[in-house]
């Protein structure tokens, strides 16, 4: 549960300080639908690896980028796990 | 007689119409037809041995002024969407703008036919060094020359990319599409990525073109699984090793191609084996799109297809003819492959975007509190790279977050440094500079 709220906060934060207004954070939540473009996800990415200590991105094993919110949460809840 | 370097844009895209096949150019808001277009070019007398700067919102727009006015205006300026306002009266002095184009109202314009005279100049822009954008003057000939000739691709290919038709990786899509008989389908910046692919799959695209970063969030959309593409090229930024496996996870019949090319020196290489890097086959292979060579640790390439110029007087290495040109990108040869370790001048791709470290710096030293800092590239596997800043501080005391302030103030949303440590020293060089590691 702290990975998932910890990805949330992060999230709300970047989007606030570019601008940008989110909807509801759910499982199902497409990403790249919810507001977030690159650069935003560029820095979540980054600054969760410095809250987390770990970029699930560079290291995971399978091929497959995270469309939804339910996936971004799970793939670095796998990672910290 | 007819000089096939002088044949026009618009002859060259209705000579390479194979039969019935309907060619066009789309964007979000409408699509153009390249066979039904009528050969009369309506503005041509007013267009006619001009310097004319299109600085039109829509891509689509500024394709279908390319067709009307190559062969016509004696300069066409093409004003990258991204290119900072307030240099647009400095570059449009710079071109001897006679015209200034910040709409096409012509809805069919006639594609000027046949050849001319002299050919257009075309003059295209680039992030220099020092942040100011270099102009750089080709021809329709310096631009696409390569393409001359060749016969049309069969059943016309449906192109598609990620770039802006208005810089140089998205021209030469573009151009390729008109001359070698394809179609083009365009993006629009207010549409959301994955509504983009959906329109591109509706439009028979097969050809993908983008940046490692464009392919990351294409890959990140519902819309992905759509795509049937027979051919997918990265170029702008290093393809990693990640980004090439899931594109070929994702789309396992496709032909996966990453391609190194500078705006002043055309295509340099290609690499279609899957790996990221480059093998040394590609060093010492004469005879190819151009030569390359390893020098002090850096890539170094010479092109038959160097520009002719620069409009707004940089001297440039890239000009001697013949010469080979340092690209600023630092190789390292490791497993008998060499790959790209970042740039000597320390400048930070993000996402395709590029950000000068003095830049940031600049923003950082202007607090106070603040003796001297350094802006260099974190890896990150969304954008390729992220700013981040090391700062000394004149004192104690926190002021992180008014160092971050200043910086979201004044620079683009790209450029604003992700993470800002405080370090007690930085590493000055014997020449007085700041040692700029590689990322």
């Amino acid at each position: 549960m702290q990975v998932r709220s910890t990805v949330e906060t992060t999230i709300i934060q970047v989007a606030g300080e570019h601008n940008k207004t989110l909807p509801p954070l759910t499982d199902d939540l497409a990403l790249l639908n919810s507001g977030l473009d690159s650069l935003c996800l560029a820095v979540i990415v980054a600054r969760l690896e410095d809250g987390l200590g770990v970029d699930p991105f560079s290291t995971a094993e399978d091929a497959v980028f995270p469309v939804t919110f339910g996936e971004f949460v799970k793939l670095y809840e796998d990672a910290v796990h | 007689m007819r000089s096939i370097s002088h044949a026009t844009l618009g002859a060259l895209a209705h000579a390479s119409s194979t039969g019935a096949s309907a060619r066009f150019l789309a964007d979000e808001t409408r699509r153009f037809h390249l066979g039904d277009v009528p050969h009369t070019g309506a503005p041509a007398a007013y267009f006619a041995g001009k310097s004319i700067v299109l600085a039109l919102p829509r891509q689509l727009d500024t394709a279908v002024a390319l067709l009307a006015l190559d062969g016509i205006a004696r300069r066409i300026v093409l004003w990258p969407p991204d290119a900072p306002a307030d240099q647009f009266d400095a570059a449009a002095a710079a071109a001897g703008a006679d015209i200034i184009l910040r709409d096409w109202t012509w809805q069919q314009p006639g594609p000027h036919a046949g050849t001319s005279a002299q050919p257009t100049e075309w003059v295209l822009f680039t992030s220099g060094t020092t942040g100011r954008p270099k102009m750089v003057v080709h021809t329709l000939a310096s631009l696409a020359g390569h393409l001359f000739g060749a016969a049309p691709a069969a059943g016309g290919p449906v192109w598609c990319t990620f770039y802006d038709i208005r810089r140089y990786g998205g021209m030469q899509i573009l151009l390729r599409a008109l001359i070698g008989g394809g179609s083009l389908v365009l993006s629009c910046p207010e549409e959301a990525p994955g509504a983009f692919l959906a329109r591109a799959a509706s439009a028979g695209a097969t050809h993908f073109l983008g940046t490692p970063s464009h392919w990351r969030r294409a890959l990140m959309t519902e819309e992905a699984p759509l795509l049937r593409p027979a051919y997918v090229r990265l170029s702008g930024e290093v393809a990693d090793q990640m980004i090439l496996d899931r594109l070929h996870a994702a789309y396992p019949s496709a032909r996966l191609v990453h391609a190194f090319a500078a705006t002043e020196a055309g295509l340099a290489f290609e690499v279609d084996d899957g790996l990221a890097g480059f093998p040394p086959s590609v060093v010492e292979r004469a005879g190819g799109a151009a030569d390359i060579r390893i020098q002090d640790g850096a890539l170094f390439v010479r092109s038959a297809r160097n520009a002719a110029g620069y409009l707004n007087g940089q001297v440039s290495a890239l000009n001697g003819d013949g010469d080979f040109v340092d690209t600023g990108d630092i190789v390292e040869l490791r497993d008998g492959r060499y790959h790209f370790a970042g740039r000597r001048d320390g400048i930070v791709n993000v996402g395709g975007q590029k950000v000068h470290p003095e830049e940031v710096e600049a923003v950082i030293n202007q607090h106070p509190g603040v003796r001297m800092s350094l802006a260099r590239a974190r890896r990150n596997p969304i954008t390729g790279a992220v700013v981040v800043a090391d700062v000394v501080l004149a004192d104690g005391g926190n002021p992180i977050e008014e160092i971050r302030a200043l910086c979201r103030a004044q620079l683009a949303p790209h450029k604003v440094p992700v993470s800002i440590r405080i370090v007690p020293s930085l590493e000055i060089a014997p020449s007085g500079k700041l040692v700029r590691r590689h990322a």
